[in-house]
């Protein structure tokens, strides 16, 4: 995160995209908003007020307001006039989760989403692997874990329970 | 979410001019969704198991969602603000927002379809309840991709992702519990039995949902019809459980016309928005 500065309100879009995108989920604090393709557009207009386009990941997904204060925090201890925005269009989908994203997903012990691709097909009979042990042998517990995007397994190998993250 | 202050009214019956037909369908829509959310949050930790309460939890806050996302968009179309253009209503006023039409509507407002709203029962009248919504949700949301309503094909398609998880889930518990032990299946065929009455009002259409179909705006109810038998039928033979004729046939809701149970939902939905009219939490 970059902190504040009163010069960086003159600050190139670059810039100003890395304090949005470096935001942490509050349902998934190990990941951030970037990581989790969640940052459609961020936009600096001439007078230097920034416009943030994000996109929501369930329609019910009870962060989306905590995510666009936080986003708005951030940008204002960053000296920034900032808006806002969701856009629903095109619909998120767990394949603009970074290589990033999922190499922090494995560390906290969530093993991340198979492509999802263009068919509204779910894929969670697909074989997933331990995030631990990177073992085969797991059994599915559910089809919704903590959080609607996540659903429970347990691994026969290792026995610890974790989490998958579901193509969406 | 903040609770907006009491203005109490009801919703227009449909009228001749398109924004009126537009607000009807979006509300038909976003009351199918919330009330059947809250017929699930009023079963929480009472499920069989862990993961399913877990289950249930998330398949109701994408219900919300989803009708959150159709009442904020009801409120742009009630103050004339849709891109599919018409009359402004009252273009001095403030769209209301998403609470004004789940907490200051009075339950006669409402124009969920009578399946949602059935108390609970036993876990195989919920479950069962929630089948015969999903195997219908999973195509309209479909069909709905391709609305020529922008905001409308929006919604859809995130919708539809989340909905296939859905029909997943309640179509793997009718299979499991139907052909499973005695009990189960005798509990399972009861509530088929039971709600089986309610499935026709799914896809009844007016003159509200033929003008949108022929816009283009909304799903035909007859090609989701077709597609809801397939996905039933196919799983009640699965779980060996016979298809119920489709004698006596329920219908209603759409115009306000609910069963007592549901006021008493309604009821308890609003009470704290009531009680505290503006407080935001």
């Amino acid at each position: 995160m970059v902190s504040g500065s009163e010069q960086s309100v003159a600050a190139d879009v670059g810039a100003v995209r890395a304090i949005v995108e470096g935001v942490d989920d509050p349902e998934l604090p190990h990941v951030t908003i970037g990581d989790l393709g969640m940052v459609r557009d961020v936009e600096v207009l001439p007078d230097g007020r920034v416009i943030a386009t994000l996109t929501p990941t369930y329609s019910g997904c009870p962060a989306t307001e905590q995510i666009r204060d936080d986003v708005a925090a951030a940008l204002d201890a960053a000296g920034l006039d900032a808006r806002v925005e969701f856009v629903l269009s095109p619909p998120w989908t767990t394949d603009w989760i970074t290589p990033s994203g999922h190499s922090k997903l494995r560390a906290a012990g969530i093993a991340p989403p198979h492509t999802a691709g263009a068919g509204h097909e779910t894929r969670i009979d697909l074989p997933v692997a331990c995030p631990r042990c990177n073992s085969r042998r797991t059994r599915r517990l559910g089809d919704f874990g903590s959080t609607a995007c996540k659903a429970p397994f347990v691994c026969e190998s290792c026995r610890e329970p974790f989490e998958l993250f579901k193509a969406l | 979410m903040p609770a907006t202050m009491p203005a109490e009214t009801s919703t227009e019956p449909p009228d001749s001019d398109g924004t009126g037909a537009l607000l009807t369908y979006v509300l038909r829509q976003g009351d199918r969704s919330m009330v059947l959310a809250q017929r699930l949050l009023e079963n929480l930790a009472h499920s069989p198991e862990l993961e399913e309460d877990m289950a249930l939890a998330n398949v109701a806050l994408d219900l919300i969602g989803q009708s959150r996302l159709l009442y904020t968009y009801a409120g742009q179309v009630e103050a004339g603000g849709n891109a599919e253009g018409g009359s402004a209503a009252d273009p001095s006023s403030q769209p209301h927002d998403e609470d004004h039409y789940a907490y200051w509507r009075p339950d006669t407002a409402f124009t969920n379809p009578l399946l949602v709203e059935q108390p609970n029962g036993d876990f195989a009248h919920l479950i069962t309840r929630q089948f015969l919504h999903d195997a219908f949700a999973a195509p309209y949301w479909q069909a709905m991709t391709a609305s020529t309503d922008n905001t409308l094909a929006a919604i859809a398609a995130k919708a539809v992702k989340e909905t296939a998880y859905h029909l997943r889930h309640s179509r793997g518990w009718v299979v499991r519990l139907g052909d499973g032990t005695e009990e189960s299946h005798r509990r399972m065929q009861v509530a088929v039995e039971s709600l089986w009455r309610f499935t026709d009002e799914l896809f009844e259409h007016d003159d509200v949902e033929d003008r949108l179909v022929r816009q283009g705006v909304a799903a035909d109810p007859a090609t989701l019809a077709a597609a809801w038998r397939d996905t039933v039928t196919s799983a009640l033979a699965e779980a060996t459980l016979d298809q119920p004729s489709d004698a006596h046939m329920r219908s209603g809701g759409r115009y306000g016309r609910h069963s007592e149970a549901f006021s008493y939902l309604i009821g308890e939905m609003q009470s704290v928005a009531r009680a505290h009219p503006g407080a935001s939490w």
